[in-house]
């Protein structure tokens, strides 16, 4: 698929995920150095910004999860948000398709821009925007139903029914699962394997063709082939998709991604840039000492 | 650390009071043996009762079928034990149906969405309140529904223009229906609970609204424990006796009239119990063959409860 599909598919313009037809939307914000890379493998020419957050707070009750982060997420590359537990990484990925919304006592303060769009404004519809979004969990969480059905759900739910049985087996292909599955798409979700259930997931989140696809520790409850296979999947989809994932694992980081943001305890962003440059040669002390285990 | 001060440390182990292990277990074990037995007693008890239960029913049930062939009582269309001594179940059977129908019909709607409602939607503030009104519901003694039906649901079906008499089939369902909301809402909300939340976060991470949630993935998730809260809450509307006595009537027609008297196979129970029947009667002993036949539809339900409970069950990790 190419870089057109993505962002002509229809799910409509770049600002559908909006209530309504506010024109205020700022153009795309122009790569600045954070987002200049020159290692990147993926990266031809300039790089467009997906997602910025600026000065992003975030509380739990009274607690702060998230402290002033300010980022850019490139477009068609991998991401990866490292950082010991509770150092905010998972917030800030909720924060971006805004599940946490669900969360009753959670408050975002900030700006957390998607297509230079801000989604916390008042006129945009978190149930739009996560439409163009995807998300991928920590535990697979395949819906008990059919394989099918499963890859199918997201496109119900918009109404994108035609030609449905092709975009279900181009999913499925995409996800590298068409093979293991092709003869049982009628079987429960639940009977396959844990990594065969995350590679469904990612099928599920992909079917819709979303334009950034976020994953929470994604392969942290998978043994190490599943794990292996999940790796090399992120590796493709980032041909086609902006991948933003959360991971405990600094060598998973560093095999599958492009830039790396490493968040320290308080949920704070200490360093953001190229995935070799903080795996080799970090600015920060503190992102270095924990880089080589020396905390976290 | 020296061998010396091992040896010390184990001296010291040794003089320290501690309990005997050995020698001295028989008390122990014969209190041990009288708890068991005492508690085996307790549990047995119940089902003592139950199977003395049925074998009343049946041999009574038995006695009966002696006097009025079996065919006569299951086929039958005509239930006159006094008048004519015709004891033909079929119609009290159907006002059964009527009743079980019609109160499902009002219970199974209601107490769905207000499960959904407490387990999706409710803020726990909410809940906390809501739940335990529902409970409450519960708790009301069926002869008060009984009255309420008799008293205010019935004039006010006939002030909507609805040609209901004083005892009426569709007053006491309706009741009926009520009296069951707590049990289907209680019950279904439990297993829509219990739907693991990733599954929630993964339908809204794909785009799909609460409600879209609700009914595609919580509904579906929970529909064997949703479907239980169903049977069981209709084996109790088909037991139900109070409510249909007060409000339903006694003239039970084998083709139910929502707006006419009508008499269930509890009302039934209970007329012929309440009269001055002779203890070796075979109107006396009809009651226990109504009981069995009662008795055999609700078990029957239960066993279908559970095959389908058993079989649409999702095992979540």
């Amino acid at each position: 698929m190419s870089n057109e599909n993505v962002t002509t598919s229809d799910t409509g313009t770049d600002t559908d995920f909006q209530t309504d037809d506010d024109q205020s939307i700022a153009s795309p914000t122009p790569g600045s150095e954070a987002v200049e890379t020159g290692e990147s493998t993926r990266t031809t020419g300039a790089t467009h910004t997906v997602i910025e957050s600026r000065d992003l707070d975030v509380y739990y009750g009274d607690t702060q999860a998230l402290q002033n982060v300010s980022i850019q997420i490139p477009e068609q590359q991998v991401t990866a948000m490292i950082g010991p537990s509770g150092c905010g990484k998972s917030t800030f990925l909720r924060c971006i398709n805004r599940m946490n919304d669900l969360i009753d006592a959670a408050r975002v303060e900030g700006d957390l821009l998607f297509q230079g769009k801000n989604v916390y404004d008042d006129d945009v519809d978190p149930v739009a925007l996560r439409r163009r979004i995807g998300m991928v969990f920590q535990q697979p969480n395949p819906f008990p139903k059919s394989i099918y059905d499963n890859v199918a759900y997201g496109l119900k739910l918009q109404g994108r029914t035609e030609n449905l049985d092709e975009k279900v087996e181009h999913a499925l292909k995409q996800a590298a699962l068409w093979d293991e599955v092709k003869d049982q798409l009628d079987e429960s979700g639940l009977d396959l394997s844990g990594g065969q259930q995350q590679r469904l997931c990612i099928a599920r989140a992909i079917a819709v063709d979303p334009e950034v696809i976020l994953m929470d520790e994604p392969a942290s409850a998978l043994d190490p082939v599943a794990t292996s296979q999940i790796e090399d999947l992120i590796d493709e989809l980032a041909e086609d998709y902006t991948v933003v994932i959360v991971t405990h694992n600094m060598q998973q980081a560093a095999r599958i991604s492009d830039k790396t943001a490493v968040f320290l305890t308080g949920g704070e962003l200490v360093e953001f840039d190229d995935t070799g440059k903080i795996f080799e040669n970090p600015d920060n002390d503190r992102v270095e000492d924990y880089i080589t285990g020396k905390f976290g | 650390m020296s061998d010396a001060s091992a040896d010390d440390r184990r001296a010291e182990r040794e003089d320290r009071d501690r309990p005997a292990f050995a020698g001295q277990n028989r008390v122990r074990s014969v209190k041990e043996r009288a708890i068991e037995w005492l508690l085996f007693g307790c549990a047995a008890l119940s089902v003592v009762v139950t199977l003395a239960i049925i074998a009343t029913l049946l041999f009574d049930a038995i006695d009966f079928f002696t006097r009025v062939s079996p065919v006569a009582f299951f086929t039958g269309t005509n239930w006159s034990p006094k008048i004519d001594q015709t004891y033909g179940v079929l119609p009290l059977l159907t006002n059964t149906l009527a009743v079980t129908a019609l109160s499902a019909l009002v219970a199974v709607p209601v107490g769905t969405a207000s499960a959904a409602y407490l387990s999706e939607y409710a803020s726990d503030r909410v809940r906390s309140i809501l739940k335990p009104a529902l409970e409450v519901l519960a708790g009301i003694p069926t002869v008060v529904y009984g009255f309420f039906a008799l008293v205010y649901l019935t004039p006010a079906l006939r002030a909507v223009g609805l040609p209901v008499s004083t005892f009426n089939l569709l007053s006491a369902s309706i009741m009926v229906g009520v009296m069951i909301i707590p049990m289907v809402s209680s019950l279904s909300e439990d297993a829509m609970s219990a739907v693991p939340d990733s599954l929630r976060q993964g339908a809204y991470g794909l785009g799909a609204t609460k409600f879209e949630v609700t009914t595609g993935v919580v509904i579906p998730a929970a529909v064997s424990g949703i479907f239980s809260s169903f049977i069981l809450a209709l084996s109790r509307a088909i037991g139900e006796t109070m409510i249909v006595v007060v409000a339903g009537g006694m003239s039970p027609k084998l083709i139910p009239s929502l707006f006419e008297s009508s008499q269930p196979m509890t009302a039934a129970m209970v007329q012929l119990a309440s009269s001055d029947l002779a203890g070796d009667g075979a109107a006396y002993q009809a009651l226990f063959a109504i009981g069995l036949t009662l008795f055999v539809i609700t078990f029957s339900m239960n066993v279908v409860s559970n095959v389908v409970a058993a079989r649409y069950r999702e095992e979540y990790r």
